[in-house]
């Protein structure tokens, strides 16, 4: 075990963890910041997408030893009142059906729209393809994320 | 429209509290014969949600709180119920809350999530539940106010009367309400009067999804629970030696138990475990047939030729129509043994504390969970109590409880509270899938081209009944011979979406083309001259109402522009499943040789559409879901242990995979049926016939991509 201080959502966050725990687990089951989801663990469907440094990241290959200083933001951390542009945007639209995916692909616009605030609907479709709805509310995201960068 | 409430009435609960709170009505709607009085203030039942299961709570400041019974996994119900009771009790809807109620079976009748029937279920028990409420709110203004109550009306939890001006809201009733006698009938409202049903209302739990609030099974914590990953063995195998000492040593395990063929590692957090679990050194021992992918195109040849066949429907003289056809079609359509895979993985938390049980998670069978463990244990059920969180996904893998018993196993074995967690590995390792299934058509085609003879025989393994022998084209053909044969597989199987029609559907909408085709007829024209007979001069008994398809078939054609574009290659397909009726027309346009799939036009009648959005969120789901699974997606076994074991390999469909998808609901005037299944099966054929249409390649196996005939097609997916 070795103790690792984070930055998450703006606040220092001390765990006394394995040095290869991945963020994922630190997150869920250390520091209860269970929005970040497991599905695949293998950096496939981007359930458990968080920022670090603003760049989106799968945080179940992500170990805690590398996270180092970097900011980390997870959904918890996105706004304070919910209130950012995408979750506003996928309020309006009502993009989730069973909702388990959708704090990765919020955190997934999120990332993409600070990079590019005015893209196109291809861009959106590239940007978005790493993250695996199973429900199949694909085109709900595609409009939300367009509805989003229209806002901002 | 007046309707009796009859005995139920008697299970009418009211309470009346004097706490702190003030006072608060519940109406318990699907509860036992013998009423019990409750007091409770509006905070208690808030704070008690989890074990208070009235339908229907109105508190002195107004608040509604409706209790939606049915586990909710992405199907909307936990909106679509109460938006129901809402509109009949004249509701504001702003002011409406809802929570997720616990298993009680003595309270709620049907409390699963399975087979789209939770809306045709509880369609009349929810109107019921909200006018009887507005009955009393009601005549308790009325004895307030000393006027008629015929003169008060209602509206957004407003209650009035014109003429002596006199309002106020449900809570200010509540108290006298309480004293009065529930009504022997209730007038439930016209249609066209609706104001909540029918507009597109937004998921009730929006905010906590988007913000990441804990919600679902595997965001549950406990104070001092450990947790646990299974090693489950292969299939056909069970469990020999076990050499656990590296798993162990990992830091963060805290033990190893084994039950049955299961050996569960124990620990303090998830990581320490997924990665003890790899070290967990086990000797498997055969239990039974070892079976291989490969075995299983050889069981299915095997039993097409000469099995043992269950006959499910017979019509006039199959031998002697095809003996004097013009022209006899033949074809065979496979699919692969599929996994659920919903995103959230199963799980499951579990408090064996002497004979009593605490349960919480992600279940569409809360009382299965219930049973199976009190099965177990041999303790009463009652001593099982369930908490359902939200689920996500489920496609029928949580219909299963052996999640539920395995974390009651290892709960039981380490005398703790624990929460058993599937990795992505486990999910598409553990069993339960959609059977693997092998159909044979052959159609007999007179000199007209009228379709004079047809036999379905359907292989499975473990999938019982292959076939839907009611179903449509059943009652359109004299002479039909329906068969399926079982094969005891020791892969296990389980509902998945749409059980058997999510194959037997394309296969059949695929056959029925290349049927079409030989007849030298339009798919579309072909399909309705047989509905026509079923409708006509029907043959036998049939499962579905032939108007209602007809009715779907000739919107699609409408809204596809079926057949008028010379560019774009079409595929039609129209399915009747869950009680609601779906045809679909995909359009493949082709440009210098390349196709591309751009637009899925879908029609479904499902009766009155009680959220236009959750509708719209069913219909293009199921079909994502359809197209998905025939397109990508394969499981596959070596000695009795899956191929694919991740999302790198079992290949789910994603954003940039899926065309546009239009959608249109009939007016049909009938009340809701379901709509979380019927969608997806006529997906798959659609889109192989429109691929036909567009290349002349005909795919009779799934997943598309990983056959011959579609190898060098290019098929290019674009939103229109």
């Amino acid at each position: 075990m070795a103790k690792f201080t984070l930055k998450i959502n703006g606040t220092s966050q001390s765990v006394d963890v394995e040095d290869d725990t991945p963020l994922l687990w630190v997150l869920r089951d250390n520091l209860n910041l269970v929005g970040t989801k497991f599905s695949c663990g293998i950096a496939q469907c981007g359930a458990c997408t968080v920022h670090i440094n603003g760049t989106a990241t799968f945080s179940c290959v992500t170990p805690i030893s590398s996270v180092g200083n970097a900011e980390v933001t997870t959904i918890e951390g996105l706004s304070k009142e919910g209130d950012h542009p995408v979750q506003k945007a996928w309020e309006e639209v009502d993009v989730a059906q069973c909702g388990y995916c959708q704090s990765g692909q919020i955190m997934t616009a999120a990332a993409f729209l600070e990079q590019n605030p005015t893209p196109t609907l291809e861009e959106i479709d590239n940007a978005m393809n790493r993250n695996i709805c199973r429900c199949g509310t694909y085109h709900k995201i595609r409009e939300a994320v367009a509805v989003a960068a229209k806002s901002k | 429209m007046k309707t009796q409430i009859g005995a139920s009435r008697r299970d009418f609960l009211k309470i009346a509290g004097t706490t702190a709170g003030g006072l608060v009505i519940g109406f318990n709607w699907f509860s036992c014969d013998s009423p019990k009085m409750e007091v409770l203030s509006i905070e208690q039942v808030l704070a008690q949600a989890k074990s208070f299961n009235s339908f229907l709570s109105i508190s002195p400041a107004g608040d509604v709180v409706i209790y939606s019974p049915n586990p909710e996994l992405g199907q909307n119900i936990k909106t679509s119920f109460p938006m129901v009771v809402a509109e009949e009790l004249e509701a504001d809807w702003e002011k409406v809350r809802v929570v997720q109620a616990n298993l009680d079976p003595e309270k709620y009748e049907r409390q699963l999530t399975g087979g789209s029937g939770a809306m045709p279920h509880s369609w009349e028990r929810l109107r019921k539940a909200g006018a009887t409420a507005k009955f009393l709110l009601v005549a308790a203004a009325a004895q307030t106010w000393k006027v008629p109550a015929t003169e008060i009306t209602v509206s957004k939890g407003m209650i009035s009367h014109e003429g002596s001006g006199k309002k106020g809201h449900f809570g200010e009733f509540v108290a006298v309400a309480t004293t009065l006698t529930a009504p022997e009938e209730v007038t439930l409202k016209d249609k066209k009067d609706f104001t909540i049903i029918g507009t597109p209302v937004k998921n009730v739990d929006a905010k906590d999804i988007y913000t990441g609030k804990p919600m679902y099974g595997l965001d549950f914590q406990r104070e001092g629970m450990q947790y646990a990953m299974i090693q489950r063995a292969p299939f056909g195998m069970k469990l020999g030696s076990v050499d656990d000492s590296a798993a162990r040593a990992v830091a963060g395990v805290t033990n190893v138990v084994t039950f049955g063929s299961s050996v569960a590692v124990v620990g303090i957090s998830t990581w320490p475990l997924l990665k003890a679990k790899k070290l967990l050194k086990i000797n498997y021992e055969a239990d039974g047939i070892v079976e291989s992918t490969t075995d299983h195109d050889r069981i299915f040849t095997e039993l097409l030729a000469s099995g043992k066949a269950e006959e499910k429907r017979k019509d006039g003289n199959v031998a002697a129509a095809f003996k004097s056809a013009a022209k006899i079609v033949s074809a065979e359509y496979q699919c692969p043994f599929l996994a659920h895979s919903p995103m959230e993985p199963e799980n499951f938390f579990a408090h064996v504390q002497g004979d009593k049980v605490e349960l919480v998670g992600p279940t569409q069978t809360p009382d299965r969970a219930r049973q199976e463990t009190a099965a177990l244990l041999g303790i009463p059920p009652e001593n099982v109590s369930v908490a359902i969180t939200r689920l996500g996904g489920g496609f029928g893998r949580r219909l299963r409880a052996d999640y539920v018993v395995e974390a009651v196993e290892v709960s039981r074995a380490i005398n703790a509270p624990v929460k058993v967690t599937w990795s992505r590995e486990d999910e598409l390792t553990g069993g339960a899938y959609r059977p693997a299934v092998r159909y044979r058509f052959e159609a007999a085609l007179d000199a007209t081209g009228t379709l004079v003879g047809y036999k379905l025989r359907g292989v499975g393994m473990n999938a019982g009944n292959t076939t839907r022998e009611a179903n449509f084209p059943s009652g359109a053909v004299d002479n039909l011979l329906i068969e399926t044969i079982e094969h005891a597989s020791s892969i296990t199987t389980n509902a998945w979406r749409a059980p058997i029609t999510n194959f037997l559907a394309y296969a059949e909408q695929s056959f029925l083309d290349e049927v079409a085709l030989a007849a030298g007829k339009d798919p579309v024209d072909f399909r309705l001259e047989l509905l026509n007979r079923a409708k006509t001069n029907p043959v036998g008994k049939l499962g579905y109402d032939v108007d209602r398809m007809i009715g779907v078939v000739k919107m699609a054609k409408e809204k596809s522009n079926w057949g008028k574009n010379p560019s774009v290659k079409q595929g039609f397909s129209v399915y009747f499943s869950h009680k609601s009726y779906v045809a679909q027309v995909a359009d493949i346009e082709v440009a210098g040789g390349v196709p591309t799939l751009k637009k899925i036009t879908a029609v479904t009648d499902c009766g009155l559409v009680v959220n236009p959005t959750g509708a719209n969120h069913q219909v293009r789901g199921g079909i994502v879901d359809g197209m998905g699974h025939a397109m990508y997606t394969n499981l596959t076994f070596e000695a009795g242990v899956p191929k694919q074991r991740n999302f790198d390999s079992y290949r789910l469909i994603r954003l940039k995979e899926v065309p546009e998808i239009d959608t249109h609901f009939v007016d049909s005037g009938f009340d809701p049926t379901g709509l979380g299944e019927p969608a997806l099966p006529p997906t798959g054929g659609a889109i192989a016939n429109a691929i036909f249409a567009a290349t002349g390649r005909r795919l009779r196996s799934q997943p598309f991509i990983e056959q011959k005939e579609f190898s060098d097609i290019q098929l290019q997916i674009k939103r229109g």
